[in-house]
């Protein structure tokens, strides 16, 4: 025998992964420092698959992390920055402590700073994974670009992120890219859910809706700091790519010809040069100046490769093209005016994403267009009960008749959308059902619309059909009461004549139908159920896994319609019992 | 304005050093002269009340200890005016010190003068009474206090009470002191002609410094050499540039195919828009369970709302927290990459054959062989099929003509019957049947007489061997009272048996015995009538035993194992194991290699002898436990009862090259046996030639499934 006696836990899982703890002592970072580094360098703790093993035989619950991940953090610039700003902070104290203001200058000029640029790039070596990974960090800066300007963090990251955030918007409406099929804005009960396909990826975010924040106490806001710092800068590089794509400036500048324009005619100047360029560019009214004066013709024909695919599936291809460049215009030639009261900033992105004209009254925003006053205002979004002085000639619409629009790629029938009326339901654009999940009749309806039926009166007649149906029925039903009342009292009256007549009748047999298909599923069904018995364990637990969502999904689905049914019912009483009541 | 108000009193000084030190002035002036002193008690101090207090006091205890009026105590004051200035100890009558005076409250004394006696209170028994008389009377009642040091009333004087009175509107305590001089501009800030001094400036005022010199060149030479430089302007503004310009796949690290992106946020449904559709909305107790729920088991993470217009919709009070939940996933989750298993349900359910194409097999229950009032726990069937006996709780016996159902004998025995088993040799009649602590041989004489006959006729032909052999049992004969029922013979056992099995030839029969030594399994040979013990040891509690139908072979089941014993070489082939917690039953296919197992947890073990000592195949079909099992003797069907009151019949197909392994399938179901006593079915049974199949019931009955 004889050799090196083998010890536990020098080999194998055990070697691959760290603990926190010892991560942070081998990086000798404290642990903001470790977490801040974490963050920006995008490392994740792991699993591993057996954690005893890796734990040393202890159960304890630890973080750990990939020993790889560790080493590769070992040698990032960050982390000398780190120890720099910690000896920073530990000088400007002292300073501050003997009072020696020249020196606190002194330091705070030199103050170390560090540049997220190479990890933007490490972390996302094609543009591709950056626009993937883009959710988080437009939610992100969306969220702090309406936070106060005091306190919780600073005011140099909160206006950096509001110039970044806009920037983009002005790209989505540059580039029209806020389209995918179907689905684009939902006004949802915890803020607005925008989807915009960029660069054929599609990117979500939501924004709050505008409303002071109440500051929660149990939110760590470092983390959220450390987070935003890299979505910054992550998000400065994106736009500044995507600007480039569509050939426009970067930083953005509107459009000269806009641009004077939009300068106040009264000579007053609204805000500083520096917040009022802000300003403009989040109005989201005016196009962009271009590296390149704009040539109008620029709609891409879709080549013909008669090589690719059958005449059938080009025609089908040009046919999507087509419905996407139809929605695309889908508010071109119609001109907006925004109240007051609705919110400005989704309205007018979504508005001028799709073509539309956008305006509003001067008072409420920099970059008004035109006035209320203007003869031809097509669409005037509202959101008041009722509107006292109606101008002929335009719609007075709630604002979610445009997100419902923009939603099901046509204009919907206005009448449903007028001040003061009972709106239809606001339906998710997210949800694709797929067969045998539960779809709400609105939606039914909307599909139907896309296809391009008429079924706005169709349901109309349907009810009303249904009543005379009802009515049918009844008298159906009393007809045939009538008639089993006549079959009994014959029956009846044949009992009565047998017994006299005989004591013994021979009845009439009934020919017992076998139902063939009945008896064919009742077999497929024993048959399936015998194979069963026949899988093996572990199958069966994942046959009977699958089988209890499958039944769960059902199960809920059927719930839904049968709620909506209960409260369609509930609804057709009450008009009923109106109707009664009027009658 | 208010710098010279000290100095008011010395408004002739010119000199501005005197006018910055007007208080020591005052202390010079003190002692200068009686005249001045007069003129400085009155005026300057009012600057320092206390020091007037300080010394009013005394001159007032002096006054009183001498009883003498104020002017008096002036011009004693002006006498001792000397003594008092050169020591204050002489002054202070009491030498308690600076105390507070209620130390002494509930003394007689109120201190103690320099020689060290008692200074008493002045004796003072003023009750309120007095005080009010005092008051009323008293015309100088409202400028008398109390002397706390003394306890003394004292009068004050009009001077006094003067100063107090300005002192509390705030004035000065000096009636002659004028706040309001017309303010002196020392230091104007007209340039004069001349300079205030005559000094000629110094020298060195002339010549430029050495040291700044020094310093200067220093800093030159720095920047000279580079060593400073001018501060930068600072850039806040992140710049950016085309980050991705150049995208070189080779610079993309290893790692970073390792690395799994954060999933993405669910999108948002139907339920969380603001205004949705009516079913989406929760109930008032769907609500309420909501609310009960814990927040990690919620489904929701929202109560849906309906708003009836934007304008309505309110803030979302959670919204910075899911964002910042939303970050700490991002870097304190584990991912881990996750096999979603993406398989249609069907493709799970093993491709078996058609039952319909493995036909014949019992389908229908046809026929039930009702009589029995207890359970019924055994059935044997004749070799021809014709007759089938079972044994009930109720203590008897009873064969049936298989084709009508019919009973024909009934049979008491005086005891619940565990076991019986006909005679599988068709030249006889003769049926096994376990009572207690015997086993009856039963001629049922039914069928062919001859047949019957020639058993009887081949039972009587035993002679006695000469010898008299120690056995085990006992042989009995029975008399001629049971000999009229059909008993032929009885095996009278030590102990109670459970289990009886022929041999294939019908000579042999095995017994089992409930007891724990090396009796319980014994060995009988019926037409020599003697019996003998194969085993010398115990191995474990005996469940049931099995002859082998071609083989010299003998199966005994104990709880988990079974063991296959050569009876020739008379040693252990095989020991199976069997995977089941508790074996009940055991039965054995007609080709001899295969040996199927009931257990009572519901599991059935199909052993293949030829393959491994472990099932082939382990079948959880049942959901109780396994009573019996049982293999046709002709076509590829296996049987199992349990206690769910199911048959279940299966296709248990044996090929005969050693490549192809058995092929089992399920092929019915068999209901019918009601559970009584949570008791379903007891035995099966299969009929010898036609693919029927018997069960019987813990609800007495008897059901025949063709």
């Amino acid at each position: 025998m004889g050799g090196v006696e083998k010890k536990k836990y020098e080999r194998g899982a055990a070697t691959n992964y760290i603990t926190r703890n010892r991560a942070r002592k081998k990086l000798q970072l404290s642990l903001p420092d470790f977490r801040r580094l974490c963050i920006l360098k995008g490392i994740y703790p792991h699993e591993p698959k057996h954690k005893k093993k890796v734990n040393k035989g202890s159960t304890a619950p630890r973080t750990f992390y990939l020993l790889k991940d560790i080493k590769f953090l070992l040698h990032e610039p960050i982390v000398n920055k780190f120890r720099e700003y910690k000896v920073f902070v530990r000088k400007l104290r002292k300073a501050y402590g003997k009072s020696e203001w020249s020196t606190v200058d002194r330091l705070k000029d030199n103050k170390p700073t560090y540049k997220l640029d190479h990890i933007v790039k490490e972390r996302y070596p094609t543009f591709v994974d950056a626009l993937r990974d883009l959710d988080d960090a437009l939610s992100m800066c969306f969220l702090f670009s309406t936070f106060p300007r005091t306190g919780k963090c600073h005011v140099q990251t909160i206006q950096l992120c509001r110039r970044l955030a806009v920037e983009f918007l002005n790209y989505v409406i540059a580039s029209r890219s806020l389209r995918k099929v179907g689905a684009v804005v939902f006004l949802s009960i915890k803020g607005i859910y925008y989807q915009a396909e960029v660069l054929g990826q599609p990117v979500t975010w939501i924004t709050p809706y505008t409303f002071a924040h109440d500051h929660p106490t149990d939110v760590d806001y470092r983390v959220m700091a450390t987070f935003t710092e890299f979505y910054t800068t992550l998000l400065g590089f994106v736009n500044f790519r995507l600007y480039q794509s569509l050939n426009l400036l970067y930083p953005p500048k509107i459009d000269g010809q806009a641009d004077v324009e939009l300068k106040p005619a009264e000579g007053k100047e609204y805000a500083m040069d520096s917040e009022s360029y802000l300003e403009k560019l989040s109005a989201l009214s005016s196009s962009l100046a271009r590296v390149v004066a704009p040539t109008h013709e620029e709609e891409v024909e879709l080549d013909e490769f008669p090589v690719e695919g059958t005449a059938e599936q080009m025609d089908a291809r040009k046919k999507e093209q087509e419905a996407l460049e139809k929605h695309k215009k889908l508010f071109e030639g119609l001109r907006f005016f925004l109240n007051r009261e609705v919110p400005r900033e989704p309205l007018a992105f979504v508005i001028r994403c799709f073509g539309g004209q956008v305006s509003w009254d001067k008072s409420l925003c920099i970059g008004a267009t035109y006035d209320v006053s203007d003869p031809s205002i097509t669409h005037q979004i509202v959101d008041r009960p009722q509107v006292q002085q109606q101008v002929v000639g335009r719609y007075y619409l709630q604002p979610q008749w445009v997100f419902d629009s923009v939603n099901a790629k046509l204009c919907l029938p206005v009448a449903d959308y007028f001040p003061g009326v009972l709106l239809p339901p606001h339906l998710s654009p997210f949800v694709t059902e797929q067969e045998g999940d539960y779809i709400p009749p609105e939606k039914l309806k909307l599909l139907a619309m896309q296809r391009g039926e008429e079924p706005g009166d169709a349901s109309e007649e349907e009810e009303e059909e249904e009543d005379s149906n009802d009515k049918e029925e009844e008298e159906e039903e009393d007809e045939s009461e009538k008639e089993e009342e006549m079959k009994l009292k014959k029956l009846e009256e044949q009992k009565t004549q047998s017994n006299k007549a005989l004591p013994v009748t021979v009845t009439a047999g009934k020919l017992r139908l076998e139902d063939k298909q009945r008896l064919e599923q009742e077999q497929q069904s024993e048959e399936k159920r015998l194979a069963i018995m026949m899988m093996k364990k572990r199958e069966k637990y994942l046959y009977k896994k699958i089988m209890f969502g499958k039944k769960r999904k059902v199960r809920e689905a059927n719930k839904l319609a049968a709620k909506r049914k209960a409260h369609d019912a509930a609804v057709k009483e009450k008009k009923k019992s109106k109707k009664a009541q009027r009658a | 304005m208010a710098e010279p108000c000290p100095s008011s009193g010395s408004e002739e000084l010119t000199d501005s050093e005197g006018s910055a030190y007007s208080g020591l002035q005052d202390s010079g002036s003190d002692s200068s002269s009686s005249d001045e002193e007069e003129e400085q008690e009155e005026g300057p101090g009012g600057g320092s009340v206390p020091r007037t207090r300080a010394k009013g006091a005394p001159r007032k205890r002096k006054t009183l200890e001498d009883d003498s009026s104020l002017e008096e105590s002036k011009a004693l004051l002006a006498q001792n005016e000397y003594e008092e200035d050169s020591s204050d100890e002489e002054d202070i009558r009491n030498t308690v010190g600076n105390i507070p005076m209620e130390w002494y409250q509930d003394f007689p004394h109120i201190g103690y003068d320099l020689e060290g006696k008692k200074i008493y209170k002045p004796i003072r028994n003023k009750d309120e009474l007095d005080m009010f008389l005092e008051k009323m009377e008293n015309p100088d009642y409202w400028r008398t206090v109390q002397d706390k040091m003394t306890g003394a009333d004292i009068k004050l004087t009009d001077e006094q009470i003067d100063l107090v009175q300005r002192l509390q509107r705030g004035q000065f305590g000096d009636v002659h002191f004028n706040p309001y001089e017309p303010a002196v501009d020392f230091f104007t800030h007209e340039v004069m002609i001349h300079p205030v001094t005559n000094r000629p400036a110094d020298k060195r005022s002339f010549i430029p410094s050495l040291i700044e010199k020094e310093k200067v060149s220093k800093l030159v030479h720095a920047i000279k050499m580079g060593w400073i430089k001018p501060r930068k302007p600072k850039d806040d503004t992140p710049t950016y540039y085309d980050l991705w310009a150049h995208e070189d796949p080779n610079s993309i690290l290893g790692r970073h195919k390792m690395h799994v992106p954060a999933p993405k946020m669910k999108l948002p449904g139907h339920e969380e828009s603001y205004n949705p559709p009516p079913e989406y909305l929760l109930s008032e107790e769907e609500r309420l369970a909501w609310e009960q729920q814990e927040p990690a088991e919620r489904r929701l993470s929202f109560v849906p709302r309906q708003h009836r217009s934007l304008r309505a919709v309110p803030a979302f009070p959670r919204f910075i927290h899911e964002r910042f939940e939303r970050c700490l996933d991002l870097y304190l989750c584990p991912r881990q990459r996750k096999m979603r298993v993406n398989v249609d349900p069907e493709d799970l359910i093993p491709k078996l054959p058609k039952p319909r194409d493995l036909q014949p097999f019992p389908t229908t229950q046809a026929l039930v062989y009702r009589g029995h009032t207890s359970l019924v726990r055994c059935l044997s069937i004749s070799p021809s099929g014709q007759w089938l006996v079972s044994g009930s709780d109720d203590g008897s016996v009873r064969f049936w003509e298989v084709s009508t159902a019919r009973c024909m004998r009934t049979l008491p025995v005086g005891g619940v019957v565990k076991s019986l088993a006909w005679n599988p040799n068709p030249s006889i009649c003769l049926v096994a049947i376990c009572v207690e602590q015997s086993v009856l041989l039963v001629n049922p004489c039914l069928g062919d007489k001859l047949l019957y006959g020639a058993t009887d006729q081949l039972l009587e032909s035993y002679v006695p061997p000469e010898e008299e052999r120690v056995q085990p049992v006992r042989w009995v004969t029975a008399t001629a009272e049971e000999h009229g029922r059909g008993i032929r013979l009885l095996v009278q056992h030590s102990k109670a048996v459970k289990q009886v099995t022929w041999h294939g030839k019908g000579d042999y029969f095995a017994s089992v015995v409930s007891d724990n030594s090396n009796m319980q399994v014994l060995i009988h040979q019926s037409s020599k009538r003697w019996s003998q013990n194969p085993f010398r040891r115990s191995k474990g509690l005996v469940q049931c035993v099995l002859f082998h139908p071609i083989r010299p072979y003998f199966f005994v089941a104990t709880q988990r194992y079974v063991r296959v014993y050569n009876l020739l070489k008379q040693e252990l082939t095989k020991k199976l194991m069997s995977n089941c917690k508790w074996v009940s039953s055991m039965a054995i296919h007609p080709g001899g290699d295969n040996i199927i197992c009931g257990s009572y947890d519901s599991k059935l073990a199909w052993f293949d002898l030829d393959l491994s000592t472990r099932p082939y195949q382990l079948l959880r079909h049942h959901k109780r436990a396994l009573r019996s099992v049982a293999f046709h003797r002709r076509y590829p069907l296996f049987a199992s009862g349990s206690d769910d009151g199911t048959v279940i019949v299966c296709h248990g197909m044996v090929y005969n090259d050693l490549l192809q392994n058995p092929l089992l399938v399920p092929v019915k179901v068999l209901k019918g046996h009601a559970l009584t006593l949570d008791l379903g079915v007891l035995d099966v049974l299969f009929h010898p030639t036609q693919p029927w199949v018997f069960s019987s019931g813990a609800d007495g009955t008897i059901r025949l499934y063709t």
